[in-house]
């Protein structure tokens, strides 16, 4: 979503994999962190905490902003033992998913390390991601209804 | 007033066993599980979420189990346990135009670009028992999408319809957003003052009853108050939820979650200050809940009595009157004190009563003398 103009390329390529690691399955992330040939050690700056995040929406969809209720989430921050720092914000209560998905983002900062992870774990999860959200699109796409010559009742 | 009363304990202790027990039923029968409840009971889920205020589908799940079905009760726990919780932020406004569509549809447009899409609804089903759900015949309910459909499904955000009359203007506009507009009132925060601003309205009735709010906005049609409603556009699917962490300075996706819009457009003869043009109401609830999702924009169109100059002689554009009693926790919490201990109250009630009759009784004697 285009909230703000002129991102620069570092923050949206990092706005990308967040959104990529959030969306993960707890699985999927674990999975990735047990395939890492040379797993990193990390302290945590902020220990996963769950809490609320208050979900805002706009009337009419475009109007003034208002506050629709709230959803759990779970934050993390850590810090590789080089001295990056990698920070998550994941909905759920998955303290792991926060942690791991912190730690990706903090090995992501790592420009020597970002190909190799872009190739191993975001491309695959953006692409099962994206493939799930076709194959719902497409569903949907199924139930397309064409209305013809509708009678008009009077209830 | 009700007063404390001590003792009954041990009474407690037993009717809490009792009540473990009757929730798990038949041992014979195998134990429901919270991600059964979660898949296949979806709609009570979503239904605890939006009015317990909280999207978590298995902590709505639990509740749910934890309730024997009740959803009040069920949305009762989930406030509950939400205020246990820290607020870690607020959420960017979700952007329902980039909503990952399930269903769509308009009942002002036959065509409306993106198209209508059907999705899963009971609109169209007879409303028979299925036996087959109860195993008896063949199994039912396997879900298998037809194949025939090949359209490719489009990425691009799907325009809205109120869009559609907004370009002719004959439909009122959404007041663009300020940049700098302050956060929107939190009524979980601060108390609800009157008049209510618009955005404490439609927090309170995002959480409301859908009973309650049903109610209302048949009421609206029958006839207390006219807004000659038709529905603009229903959509129901997932959105993404950004937040902007402090520590970061620029939004990132958490997560998406499953929501219905609704979009009421509604006749309006025009006021002193605006011409004759469709008014809009607006509905916005988590999970897959459009009776609940349409009440509430017939009953936001109804509240915006006073800015759109009508008289507000009825229920439903009583603000006071729907805010207050829209909330099933505080309404359910008042109405079922009534259980606990009276005793003291009920007493003086009755000494009173009783010197009442006893002065009735000596009257007709002094008057006779």
């Amino acid at each position: 979503m285009p909230t703000l103009t002129g991102t620069d390329p570092e923050t949206a390529a990092r706005q990308r994999w967040m959104a990529v690691l959030a969306k993960a399955e707890d699985g999927a992330l674990e999975a990735a962190w047990a395939g890492l040939a040379d797993k990193p050690g990390y302290r945590f700056l902020r220990p996963p905490e769950t809490g609320l995040v208050m979900v805002r929406g706009r009337a009419g969809g475009t109007g003034s902003a208002f506050n629709m209720g709230e959803m759990s989430a779970t934050r993390c921050a850590v810090q590789l033992e080089g001295g990056a720092v990698g920070i998550a914000y994941v909905a759920g209560r998955s303290a792991r998913h926060a942690e791991l998905a912190a730690a990706f983002d903090a090995l992501l900062q790592q420009p020597e390390l970002r190909g190799v992870l872009e190739d191993a774990v975001i491309a695959p999860l953006e692409t099962s991601q994206k493939s799930r959200r076709e194959e719902e699109r497409a569903k949907a796409a199924r139930s397309r209804v064409e209305f013809f010559a509708m009678a008009r009742e009077r209830e | 007033m009700y007063v404390a009363v001590k003792g009954g304990e041990k009474a407690i202790e037993a009717s809490h066993r009792l009540l473990d027990a009757v929730r798990r039923g038949d041992p014979s029968v195998p134990e429901i599980s919270t991600r059964q409840i979660s898949e296949q009971l979806g709609l009570a889920v979503d239904r605890a979420m939006a009015e317990g205020s909280l999207y978590d589908r298995e902590l709505a799940a639990l509740a749910i189990k934890q309730a024997r079905g009740d959803i009040i009760e069920a949305v009762f726990l989930l406030r509950a346990y939400r205020t246990t919780l820290p607020r870690l932020g607020n959420s960017e406004p979700v952007d329902t135009g980039r909503m990952t569509i399930r269903r769509r549809i308009s009942a002002t447009f036959k065509d409306i670009p993106g198209g209508q899409i059907l999705g899963p609804t009971y609109d169209y089903t007879h409303r028979l028992l299925d036996f087959r759900l109860a195993g008896e015949g063949e199994a039912g309910g396997e879900g298998s999408v037809p194949e025939e459909r090949t359209d490719p499904p489009s990425d691009e955000p799907m325009p809205r319809v109120a869009d559609l009359l907004g370009r002719e203007g004959l439909m009122e506009e959404d007041e663009d957003p300020v940049a700098d507009e302050g956060p929107p009132t939190d009524i979980t925060r601060e108390p609800l003052r009157f008049p209510a601003d618009r955005d404490a309205r439609l927090q309170a009735l995002a959480r409301g009853d859908e009973g309650f709010l049903l109610a209302l906005g048949y009421s609206t049609q029958r006839g207390f108050s006219n807004t000659h409603p038709f529905a603009g556009e229903i959509r129901y699917g997932a959105v993404a939820v950004e937040i902007v962490p402090e520590e970061l300075g620029f939004p990132v996706e958490i997560g998406e979650i499953e929501v219905t819009e609704v979009e009421m457009v509604n006749q309006f003869k025009g006021s002193a200050s605006a011409p004759p043009q469709f008014t809009r109401g607006y509905g916005l609830v988590f999970g897959h809940q459009e009776r609940k999702a349409m009440s509430m924009a017939l009953v936001d169109r109804a509240l915006r009595a006073a800015e759109l100059d009508e008289a507000a002689a009825s229920p439903a554009q009583d603000e006071e009157f729907v805010l207050y009693h829209s909330d099933n926790v505080e309404a359910s919490g008042f109405v079922q004190h009534l259980k606990l201990p009276h005793y003291v109250d009920f007493q003086s009630e009755l000494e009173l009563l009783r010197k009442l009759r006893a002065e009735l009784e000596d009257a007709p004697a002094e008057a006779a003398e």
